[in-house]
């Protein structure tokens, strides 16, 4: 194991499966240049220009190269900078890359990863902090996922570089520069399996992404017996382990960064009422953000952020109701 | 057509090639108004010219894009038409399995990466595709074909931008029937139109007539050449009619009748069939070949009718792998 930040662990992944397998390459903005978070540092002079491809400005050809790159035999990792602009590709997700397989009936696969940054980070602002999870776990086709620790960021990467099917991975841009034990050979992450991050009898808490580290410190510290799932990927997720947790707890509390309304917490509490029934439940609430853009000033900001704090309260909530 | 010469017998393979794609849109579309086939089809009749002046410079293993009015690309890349007409029927062994339709027709066996239904959505395809070839060292090229109305796109901006940047073995072709669905692509085009554009990225533009087949094969020659050569993108701006309207049921009322009827006269079959007729071709043997390019598509219409239905089961496959549909 060594320590060392998101990001670093996220461009040791990417190095590690370029060095293992010459068809995976990547491509978007600034990556010759290492990539706006570092995660990218380094490897242009290891690969080449060809396979590190710093490109123009152009979201939808970004987004469409990697489709007609992975339909021709390579394994393109497609960066997007940041989450945001996936929207100037929609059309290339959506409509190209989640149903190339489907509406041609298997004669072609996207094997490609969508690199996705999302979330707040440093006063970004309403058109570079949003968290689009939720509109593309409804897209079938494709795979959603979303790293809460330097570990998975690794793992995970690993995973959707080898992964047949288009994976759309959803990096938390407030957490590249946490720290955490990474293994020294990343080994790929299984899709669909929840990491169980705290065992507890009062509740069960399902978290992902930038709102993991702020729920285990949370549930640290609230004095409360949590039981604890960090999702990791969203489309397949755990539904079983959080299912028999809620089972044995009575008590669900979904937290993450993006818009409650409409949010993948929905589905969560959802799925969950029918696994176990309205009877098998004792209390149920989400944390999320309100149904509004996200703010630049810092009070304003912070006004909307999930936080440890308003974690725990939720926590005391659930346990207690 | 024994004692013809090479060139001959490549012209007499392109009036089949013509042939092939009007008889089997004239069934495609038979079976559309009658009921029989479901959906939408986008016919190219009058265009013929384009798709197989361009495919007969492309070998199996260069690939092609394509757009809602794909069927000619895949019939002149080589697809197999009568999985492609079971598709229009959405039958069991269609080229799609069903799944996909007219507007999706696909031969990844021949080269034919798909036709799209998203207006210009084959052009960053087909840049990445060109990409995959290079990192791979492949020897082939890409032919992206796309329609005047999606250089008001921004993926037509995107990819002009992108082939040109990194030079890659991509011919655009650009059919430009002059209209965008419904509407004269002129009256919403500003600007000195889709070659102009194209240039204007450093994608060196050539003009043809794509009524004339031969004229198309001449300049796609050389394009295909300099591209294969390693000159980088080429753009090739064929003029062109479509006979029909936008689908097989638009009367397509929005064009006056006499134009129509000239670009009839313009009919690149009847022009290469004149060609080869000058050359010592018999009549009686051009006439066989649409005969028997009738007399094929005919029996695959007949053969989709009598195909199976898809499993209802196999709408839940070929989704995913990972949280697949139960």
């Amino acid at each position: 194991m060594t320590r060392m930040t998101f990001a670093e662990a996220a461009r040791c992944a990417l190095a590690a499966e370029m060095r293992r397998d010459p068809l995976v390459w990547a491509l978007g903005e600034d990556l010759v240049q290492g990539g706006i978070f570092g995660q990218y540092k380094g490897l242009a002079g290891e690969f080449g220009t060809d396979r590190i491809v710093s490109t123009p400005i152009s979201e939808s050809t970004i987004m469409g190269a990697g489709l007609g790159a992975a339909l021709c035999g390579t394994r393109p990792v497609i960066e997007m900078r940041i989450a945001d602009f996936t929207l100037c590709a929609m059309d290339e997700l959506v409509s190209q890359i989640a149903k190339v397989r489907y509406m041609f009936g298997g004669q072609g696969r996207a094997a490609l990863v969508v690199r996705m940054p999302q979330g707040m980070w440093r006063n970004s602002a309403a058109q570079h902090s949003q968290c689009l999870e939720a509109w593309l776990t409804h897209i079938p086709g494709l795979v959603v996922v979303a790293p809460g620790t330097p570990a998975d960021a690794a793992g995970l990467l690993a995973a959707a570089i080898r992964s047949d099917d288009p994976v759309v991975l959803m990096e938390p841009k407030n957490l590249w520069t946490t720290e955490g034990e990474v293994p020294d050979d990343i080994t790929p992450v299984p899709f669909g399996i929840a990491r169980h991050a705290a065992e507890g009898d009062a509740l069960t808490v399902v978290t992902w992404s930038a709102t993991v580290p702020v729920v285990e410190q949370a549930a640290r510290e609230s004095g409360i017996a949590c039981d604890v799932f960090d999702l990791r990927s969203l489309w397949p997720w755990d539904e079983a382990a959080v299912v028999a947790s809620v089972r044995r707890t009575g008590r669900l509390l979904v937290v993450h960064e993006a818009v409650t309304v409409s949010g993948f917490g929905a589905e969560i509490v959802a799925r969950v009422v029918e696994g176990v029934g309205p009877g098998g439940l004792r209390a149920i609430e989400r944390l999320g953000a309100p149904r509004a853009p996200v703010p630049f000033s810092p009070p304003l900001e912070d006004a909307m952020r999930i936080t440890p704090a308003r974690v725990a309260q939720a926590i005391r909530r659930v346990a207690n109701t | 057509m024994s004692g013809t010469s090479n060139e001959t017998a490549r012209r007499m393979a392109m009036l089949r090639d013509m042939a092939r794609i009007r008889a089997f849109e004239r069934e495609a579309v038979a079976a559309m108004r009658s009921g029989e086939a479901p959906g939408v089809v986008h016919p190219s009749i009058g265009q013929e010219g384009v798709a197989v002046g361009v495919c007969a410079n492309l070998k199996r293993a260069d690939r092609i894009t394509s757009t809602h009015r794909g069927h000619g690309h895949a019939i002149a890349k080589g697809a197999d038409a009568r999985a492609m007409m079971l598709e229009l029927h959405g039958r069991a062994g269609g080229s799609c399995g069903g799944k996909g339709g007219s507007m999706h027709i696909a031969d990844f066996a021949v080269g034919m990466l798909g036709a799209n239904g998203v207006v210009g959505a084959g052009i960053p395809i087909a840049c990445g595709a060109a990409q995959a070839i290079r990192l791979t060292k492949e020897d082939a090229i890409v032919a992206c074909f796309f329609g005047d109305g999606a250089v008001n796109r921004g993926p037509f901006l995107e990819g002009m931008n992108w082939a040109a940047l990194y030079r890659l073995p991509v011919l655009f072709v650009c059919e430009d029937n002059g209209f965008a669905a419904f509407t004269r692509n002129s009256a919403v085009t500003a600007g000195g139109g889709p070659a102009v554009r194209a240039e204007a990225c450093g994608v060196p533009a050539t003009a043809v007539d794509g009524e004339d087949v031969l004229a198309v094969d001449a300049v796609t020659a050389d394009l295909v050449a300099r591209i294969r050569a390693g000159a980088g993108p080429q753009f090739l701006h064929a003029i062109c009619y479509r006979w029909e309207g936008h689908t097989g049921t638009d009367a397509a009322a929005y064009r006056p009748a006499d134009e129509a009827a000239a670009a009839r006269g313009r009919d690149a079959i009847r022009r290469l069939a004149a060609v080869l007729e000058a050359e010592g071709i018999a009549a009686g043997e051009i006439a066989g070949i649409e005969a028997q390019a009738a007399a094929e598509m005919a029996s695959h219409r007949a053969a989709a009718m009598a195909a199976p239905w898809p499993d209802p089961g196999a709408a839940y496959s070929d989704v995913q792998d990972a949280g697949a549909p139960a």
